[in-house]
């Protein structure tokens, strides 16, 4: 059964339709690319998948349920966590801190135990430091973990921001151009990176990305939009050698 | 027990509370203050908690209000009124306890409603909407009668007469004369653990999950809600809490004076402002900051009094000081070359 299933998700905004009839099936454990030229509706198809904006038609299951009118929070409790194409991070809290803001739905205790630091506060607390920690060693950033996030160089920036989103325990990992503005030696670091994620946590990722070392390298499927429809969809090397991909995306 | 950095931080912050509490109360019993001094003390912890209040809600959760005199004056008022009635039936302990209850309970339900429209805004909007807010609670409060006698409670909008109390009632509230006579059950001991107990929440509050989503918001509100964290939720939590803590302050100020009015120099826009200064020149975000920032601000025109011209002149230049030492990239650089990492404003 797969894992994300959308069908005819269309959006248009005024007279533009941005996405226009989109399919996608994602199997559990894939790693699946998303390309296109720019404007293409990358990032608008990331923005319907997580409840930004709401579709005009279609339908997006994940794990058989039907999440295609929740809102934000609710798609992100259902299991779809994302990073941002521009990064977001908190920027005045500590390394550790944004890790924790994302383990915040998974381990609980009331407001009244917060504020007076009883009950259940000093055992929860321990075991989210644990667990923050225990991520922020797979990211290798366990040495850091007291440092403002806004001082973290921006390969560690960028790495924080999966660590967080890998915080809430999601079924899917949307990553939106993870390797943009990285130097190689950095983009080669974050493809280690993104295939241990899939090792340790057994995930799903879809990402969008502009880099075709990094998309040919470790996606196993692509979708490429072309102004907002698909253009092709497959098996990674059957989709890049397709000569209308290639004329419209590749070029050469 | 391992104490971590943070919790070190925060009793550091309380124990110069208490350190300035013991200080004052020695100097105090060996007959080293002045009453004018004396009489400055109550004050001072009263605008030490609002700006205490301020900061949760401008530093931590990031949204600039101007009408926190007003959740003040909620705080006074109905403790004042409670105090007032029950002036004759209650012992002074409880009675205090009770009208302390009621009157953050008054302004934390103002602050959640007050929260609803208002938080639906950003910035500026938001800052001139609280604003707002803050002078229509002030004008309302100057317009309202409300007495009682043998039939009950009476109330009006328009004036005194218009109540209709029978010879032997009794005008609690008499508009824009306020409550005349609250008991005085606020002295400077109760300021100071009142401060304390402010602290607390907020210091915790920053410490747990609910404080980290808060500070979330903050930082960045689309990657909150990306991360599971119900933005309106936290940011009315948040509100909430810091009006209650404003009125608060409102409590110790009402049961500290004789005659109780909503003037503008207590809960006007300008008092708002004055906090506002407090605030951002504490270090927004820094609650110790503020602690010291409002003590230190709030003592020194009134100290300044012998100088007479020049007391707004010297008040002025000090706020610039205040304000390049603490915002200053070249400053703080140079403060932490000096005095290594003493540093006295620390983001948390």
């Amino acid at each position: 059964m797969a894992l994300l299933n959308v069908t005819n998700l269309s959006i248009s905004f005024g007279g533009l339709r941005a996405v226009d009839d989109f399919n996608m099936t994602i199997e559990k454990g894939e790693l699946y690319g998303l390309i296109g030229p720019n404007g293409a509706g990358k990032t608008t198809v990331f923005n319907l998948l997580t409840g930004v904006y709401k579709p005009n038609e279609g339908i997006i299951k994940l794990d058989d349920e039907d999440i295609t009118r929740k809102n934000t929070i609710e798609i992100n409790h259902a299991g779809i966590a994302r990073t941002f194409q521009n990064i977001r991070l908190f920027k005045q809290m500590s390394v550790i801190d944004n890790v924790k803001v994302g383990l915040s739905e998974r381990f609980k205790y009331s407001t009244l135990e917060g504020i007076l630091h009883v009950g259940r506060y000093r055992k929860v607390e321990k075991q989210m430091d644990d667990e923050a920690m225990r991520l922020l060693k797979v990211f290798d950033l366990d040495g850091e973990r007291e440092t403002l996030a806004s001082n973290l160089p921006y390969g560690k920036q960028r790495k924080l921001e999966i660590a967080r989103a890998m915080a809430t325990d999601p079924k899917l990992l949307l990553l939106d151009e993870p390797a943009a503005g990285m130097n190689p030696n950095e983009t080669k670091e974050l493809m280690e990176t993104i295939a241990l994620v899939r090792k340790e946590f057994d995930m799903t990722i879809l990402l969008i990305e502009h880099d075709m070392k990094l998309v040919s390298g470790i996606c196993e499927k692509l979708t490429v939009l072309n102004f907002g429809k698909v253009l092709c969809q497959g098996e990674t090397k059957e989709v890049l050698s397709n000569p209308e991909v290639i004329k419209a995306y590749l070029g050469g | 027990m391992r104490i971590d950095k943070k919790t070190k931080d925060n009793l550091i912050t309380y124990g110069i509370v208490v350190a300035a509490f013991l200080l004052i109360q020695v100097l105090a019993s060996t007959g080293h203050l002045s009453s004018h001094m004396k009489g400055l003390l109550v004050p001072m912890t009263y605008y030490a908690i609002i700006a205490v209040a301020l900061n949760l809600c401008v530093g931590i959760l990031g949204e600039l209000s101007i009408g926190h005199c007003g959740f003040m004056c909620i705080g006074a008022f109905t403790s004042a009124f409670f105090s007032k009635l029950t002036e004759e039936t209650l012992p002074g302990g409880l009675r205090f306890f009770l009208a302390f209850v009621i009157g953050i309970g008054f302004a934390a339900l103002f602050g959640f409603l007050i929260g609803i429209p208002v938080l639906r805004l950003k910035g500026d909007y938001l800052a001139i909407v609280t604003l707002a807010f803050g002078e229509i609670i002030k004008n309302v409060l100057n317009a309202f009668y409300i007495g009682y006698d043998s039939k009950g409670f009476h109330f009006s909008m328009k004036s005194q007469m218009d109540l209709g109390l029978e010879p032997d009632g009794d005008t609690v509230i008499n508009g824009a004369m306020g409550i005349m006579g609250t008991p005085h059950d606020a002295g400077f001991t109760v300021g100071i653990i009142v401060l304390l107990i402010s602290l607390m929440v907020v210091l915790n509050l920053i410490n747990s999950r609910d404080g980290r989503a808060i500070m979330a918001i903050r930082d960045n509100y689309i990657a909150a809600e990306a991360s599971g964290i119900n933005v309106t939720r936290y940011k009315m939590m948040a509100f909430t809490i810091s009006a209650a803590i404003a009125g608060a302050a409102g409590v110790i100020y009402s049961h500290n004076i004789t005659t109780l009015t909503a003037s503008s120099q207590y809960f006007g826009y300008n008092a708002s402002i004055m906090i506002l200064v407090y605030v951002v020149l504490g270090g927004i975000g820094n609650i110790r900051g503020s602690v010291i920032a409002a003590c230190i601000l709030y003592l020194l025109p009134e100290l300044l009094r012998g100088l007479n011209k020049y007391r707004m002149l010297i008040y002025s230049i000090v706020l610039i000081v205040m304000m390049i030492v603490n915002w200053s990239p070249k400053v703080i650089e140079w403060r932490k070359r000096t005095f290594g990492n003493l540093g006295i404003k620390k983001k948390i």
